[in-house]
């Protein structure tokens, strides 16, 4: 197991942001975490991870910072970057808790050509375009060779070819027994590429959990989402599309936990 | 990469202004009269080389390394370039307890002004720590250090305003405007203890200031102790920066020109800005120091003036070139 999750509530104010949300992921897996605006990704992940107060059980935030550092990388939405520091060292950053030096360089090499970012290397990280720079922070995240990748919106920013990249990276990833857990906005994305899809619903609650096939049905993305959708079959496969909300549609109901 | 032959110049650059600070001065002997006093000399000269001049060029160097490396940590833990030693309020709180002491009759002579400058910095540690909060963030310091400023600068103001002894006043604002004259061995002994542990601290600090070059959340996942972090850059900042005021009084801009200038230089990387900046400072201490000696020898003009009017200009400079960079 590469990630567990029991009953974990975050309050922020007084108000539940993410609700008893109890999940297992095995190793080697690569889930994507969707749900709209607002749902508790972020704040699940970040209470997974122990960057913020929880109540209930999560055993990476159970870790002390440096193990858990070893053990799991954290990518955040905000692409902050301080100094003009270059990519070669800012890459590197992700080395900080590996106490193996010698893997050092080879980590970094290796993530930085994952990411097509080595030509950038000497480049001031802050002179970078936005999707360059999501790239080089997306390599800290792969050198800090962790089993574990917890991503809010990695692909968000990306042109499409670096969008598939990353995600087939991920993909590729998964299959070579490291776990990842994304949070994606892009439902087609998330279809194509996740073996396994959480949604969550307003009041940070798991509504659905399973193969994108199960999760995505049209009852559901109405009632979470308000949006249609549906598998449209292509020369490569089935291809999950957004649809407009049917016009006699209702507004998309409250979620009820209890009718899943 | 770059980093030794920098430390290096810079390290060559502090020696050289350092044995310059030791041969200028209204004794007006010759250089090798002078490094011959230095050296068991016998008589006047010899006393004024080991007594005065010695101290002086350490205390300056002392002084450079603290503001110039505090500066350097503080930007790089608040992550932003005008941060500088001022910001969290310790100078401010150093200046006041010096302040009342010399108001209480306390010679600017002798150690009793660095005594109270460092219980009024401890004083300003606690409450800055107190207002600042728990957990680690970067906001709260900075709250907490205008805070304490403003609480401190109130509190001189008053002091000065209530001082029923012109004279006292007088002296409350020439101790102020920050310098190295006239300090003695005794200085050097009652500041270096505390620099050196502040300076151990914050050099110790630059790899967990590294990561938070990528947020505090990144930081954090990578496994920094934000609010460990946050205690290492104000104690160490407090204990080099706070035993600076409490014996050369407010010399400002050193903490927020230095690093900006070395920034460059260093690749940006916060741990490797550290060494730089605080070579870096004592070499403008040193500058300076020699500097208010040569432009008016007749005068006392201080090394806070100096420094404000060299820094203001330069620092200038840098804003345009950073908007005209854009």
């Amino acid at each position: 197991m590469s990630l567990s999750l029991r009953d974990l509530t975050v309050r922020r104010d007084g108000r539940v942001v993410v609700d008893r949300v109890s999940l297992n992921v095995s190793q080697g897996s690569f889930v994507g975490l969707i749900g709209p605006n607002g749902a508790g990704k972020t704040t699940l992940m970040r209470a997974a991870l122990g960057l913020i107060a929880a109540e209930g059980f999560s055993d990476l935030a159970a870790l002390p910072p440096s193990r858990r550092a070893r053990r799991a990388a954290w990518l955040p939405q905000a692409r902050e970057i301080a100094w003009p520091i270059p990519v070669e060292p800012l890459v590197r950053l992700g080395r900080r808790t590996d106490p193996d030096r010698r893997a050092d360089t080879p980590a970094v090499a290796e993530a930085m050509a994952a990411m097509e970012v080595t030509h950038l290397r000497d480049r001031p990280a802050t002179e970078l375009s936005g999707g360059e720079l999501a790239r080089v922070l997306i390599a800290r995240l792969l050198a800090q060779r962790t089993p574990l990748i917890l991503a809010d919106e990695p692909v968000a920013g990306l042109d499409p070819a670096h969008q598939f990249a990353v995600m087939a990276l991920f993909q590729r990833l998964a299959g070579q027994g490291r776990t990842v857990i994304a949070s994606i906005h892009d439902l087609t994305l998330a279809a194509r590429f996740c073996e396994r899809l959480v949604l969550m619903g307003a009041g940070g609650r798991i509504v659905a959990d399973g193969p994108p096939a199960q999760v995505l049905t049209p009852e559901r993305l109405q009632q979470v989402f308000g949006v249609g959708g549906s598998f449209l079959p292509t020369p490569s496969g089935p291809v999950f599309v957004t649809l407009p909300p049917p016009p006699s549609s209702p507004a998309p109901a409250p979620p009820d936990p209890a009718d899943p | 990469m770059s980093r030794a032959p920098l430390l290096l110049s810079l390290a060559a650059l502090v020696a050289v202004l350092a044995l310059a600070s030791l041969l200028i001065g209204p004794a007006g002997a010759g250089p090798v009269a002078s490094l011959k006093a230095l050296w068991g000399g016998e008589g006047p000269l010899g006393i004024v080389l080991r007594e005065i001049r010695a101290p002086r060029a350490v205390l300056a160097v002392m002084l450079g390394v603290s503001l110039g490396l505090s500066g350097a940590a503080l930007q790089g833990y608040l992550r932003n370039p005008l941060a500088e030693p001022g910001l969290i309020g310790i100078s401010a709180a150093a200046a006041l307890g010096a302040v009342i002491a010399i108001q209480a009759g306390v010679s600017t002579l002798g150690l009793g002004v660095p005594a109270a400058g460092l219980a009024g910095a401890l004083g300003g540690v606690g409450l800055i720590l107190l207002l600042a909060g728990r957990g680690g963030s970067g906001l709260g310091l900075i709250l907490g250090g205008i805070a304490v400023s403003a609480l401190a600068g109130a509190l001189t103001a008053l002091v000065l305003n209530l001082s029923p002894n012109p004279f006292a006043a007088y002296d409350i604002m020439f101790w102020t405007m920050g310098s190295l004259a006239d300090r003695s061995w005794a200085h050097v002994l009652t500041a270096l203890p505390l620099m050196g542990l502040g300076w151990a601290v914050l050099l110790r600090a630059g790899r967990d200031l590294d990561a938070l070059s990528l947020g505090e959340e990144a930081a954090a996942s990578m496994g920094v102790d934000l609010g460990a972090l946050r205690l290492k850059i104000v104690l160490g900042a407090a204990a080099a920066v706070g035993a600076a005021t409490a014996v050369a009084g407010a010399v400002g801009f050193v903490g927020l020109v230095v690093p900006h200038l070395l920034r460059g230089a260093v690749g940006a990387m916060p741990s490797r800005l550290l060494p730089a900046a605080a070579l870096g400072g004592a070499a403008l201490v040193l500058t300076a120091d020699i500097a208010v000696r040569l432009v008016m020898p007749e005068r006392d003009l201080k090394l806070g003036v100096m420094m404000a009017l060299v820094g203001a200009p330069v620092f200038l400079h840098l804003i345009w070139r950073t908007q005209v960079g854009k």
